[in-house]
């Protein structure tokens, strides 16, 4: 498939059911990127208020899953695509799974944001889960660039990321378990901030998941499951 | 008994079907090889250097727009072409090895080696029975418990047995369309050929008729090689092993249905088969 050519189908309407189901992954990739952004805020600022409703906005999420799946359905029953377009429809349909799971970790960690802000003080090491986070964001963003882009290369390049965000996550544990140590006072505030943690670097898996399907979608090659080294050789025998 | 171990709701893990190895030519038997085949009407080429291996006991699905040369060449394996005015051919096609177009070759003997249904039932305005026995009649086999026997296995493997059974005297075309296309495609079997040949069989039928059709292909493929003709992507996907997609008289793409439905290797194929202008 060429690169962000999913029109001239015959059927003008095909086109733009496809067009539509596309837009609308991308934004509800959108508005997913918007919350783990303001989840991270929330966490590292100590405002409460947004943290809350990061995690009561999250519904809005969950419903466009909901209805881009439910728009997948009538495609595949009315149009039985095939080649490049059931590739499209399969990878949206695994996308959305990711997003959606993408936004629970971003309730997740606005649920604690809004639970720390009774705590006093702002941790040294939020300035590490600020860097984690924004990576974290960062490699959603460039993931959902490579899909509306059908842009393989790209692709390639933020699914490298997703190592770097393990480094980190692993550096910030080992921060984390020092504070402990050296206080245990703080292992309560620690231990939720582990889990915030833990939520970003979740949030990097699925953002590389994304890059995978971009992957499939383009080229038809399934490289889940696989090491970045496999994966790098699968595209260089499709291409 | 199962080991219980790997047993899980109920479900035998160990039993689950998995799906086997990707279909490959070059691990077939191959029933049926094309060569540099050519073929004009008249000054008018209508077929382009076809080079294509068949495999045995495998259906191959022919697609692509009217007039790319689909039939034209389905029509070659059993020399039909030979009926049609001003049609020449050359290049070869080998069935079992030997050339069908060697001026040696008996051509009644070769279409009882490769039957042909075609797109609108034709039954011979004659009874059930006759219609199946016509084709044993015809190599002067009369001993009736003989056709009888034949005529029961042909209805058998062409599901129509059950449904007529007890009207085999009745005229043919009393039957309904889908039933009076798995008539000639027992008529067609009776005889017992190496392969059938299916110009878009089902392209006349209603959907429930289709998939008896359909379900009939692939009772049949155990036993013999199949080439189906069709418009219908949805049915070559759905019915065929293997698929090849033909534009202008080319051979364009020629692959595994699973590879060629999912992942055509050629843009005009992808173009074909998703409904897209090239």
């Amino acid at each position: 498939m060429e690169k962000g050519d999913i029109t001239h189908h015959i059927s003008q309407q095909f086109n733009e059911e496809l067009e539509g189901v596309r837009n609308m992954v991308l934004a509800m990739g959108g508005m997913v990127e918007k919350a783990i952004g303001d989840a991270i805020e929330a966490l590292v600022t100590g405002n409460g208020e947004l943290g809350d409703s990061v995690a009561t906005g999250d519904y809005k999420i969950n419903s466009l899953e909901v209805e881009i799946d439910e728009e997948c359905a009538q495609i595949i029953a009315r149009r039985q695509p095939t080649a490049s377009d059931l590739r499209l429809i399969m990878a949206v349909v695994k996308t959305i799974t990711d997003l959606e799971r993408m936004g629970d970790e971003a309730e997740k960690i606005g649920r604690i944001a809004a639970g720390l802000d009774d705590q006093s003080g702002v941790n040294s090491s939020y300035s590490a889960i600020r860097h984690l986070g924004e990576h974290a964001r960062g490699m959603l963003h460039d993931a959902l660039d490579a899909y509306a882009r059908m842009d393989v290369d790209a692709a390639l390049k933020v699914a490298r990321q997703d190592a770097g965000i393990d480094r980190e996550f692993e550096s910030l544990m080992r921060q984390l378990i020092t504070i402990m140590m050296e206080d245990p006072r703080s292992i309560r505030r620690v231990i939720d901030i582990m889990w915030a943690a833990r939520a970003i670097e979740r949030i990097g898996d699925h953002a590389k998941n994304i890059c995978e399907y971009v992957v499939y979608m383009v080229l038809g090659k399934d490289v889940r499951h696989t090491t970045f080294e496999q994966m790098e050789e699968e595209i260089k025998s499709a291409t | 008994m199962n080991d219980k171990s790997s047993m899980t709701h109920g479900v035998d893990i160990g039993s689950l079907k998995r799906k086997g190895p990707e279909l490959s030519l070059d691990k077939e038997d191959i029933c049926l090889e094309v060569s540099d085949l050519n073929l004009y009407y008249g000054d008018k080429q209508a077929l382009h250097d076809i080079k294509m291996r068949i495999p045995r006991k495998r259906v191959t699905a022919y697609i692509g727009p009217s007039g790319c040369g689909k039939s034209t060449l389905l029509r070659c394996f059993n020399r039909m072409n030979d009926l049609v005015d001003g049609v020449s051919i050359d290049g070869k096609i080998l069935l079992d090895g030997d050339d069908i177009n060697h001026r040696n070759v008996n051509v009644p003997d070769l279409r009882r080696r490769v039957g042909m249904v075609f797109q609108k039932p034709n039954p011979f305005p004659k009874t059930i029975y006759e219609n199946v026995a016509y084709g044993l009649r015809l190599q002067g086999i009369n001993n009736r418990s003989t056709l009888d026997d034949v005529v029961e296995w042909a209805l058998k493997g062409a599901a129509l047995w059950d449904e007529v059974k007890d009207r085999l005297n009745d005229n043919a075309f009393g039957l309904s369309g889908g039933q009076q296309q798995r008539l000639v495609i027992a008529r067609a079997i009776a005889v017992q050929p190496e392969v059938l040949l299916l110009d878009e069989p089902a392209s006349a039928l209603d959907p429930i008729s289709t998939l008896k059709i359909e379900e009939l292909i692939y009772e049949l493929k155990s036993t013999y090689t199949i080439l189906i003709v069709t418009h219908n992507m949805q049915q070559a996907a759905r019915v065929s092993d293997f698929t090849a997609f033909m534009y202008l008289g080319k051979l364009i793409e020629y692959d595994a249905t699973d590879t060629l439905f999912t992942n055509p290797k050629n843009r005009q194929t992808e173009d074909y088969i998703t409904g897209r202008y090239g």
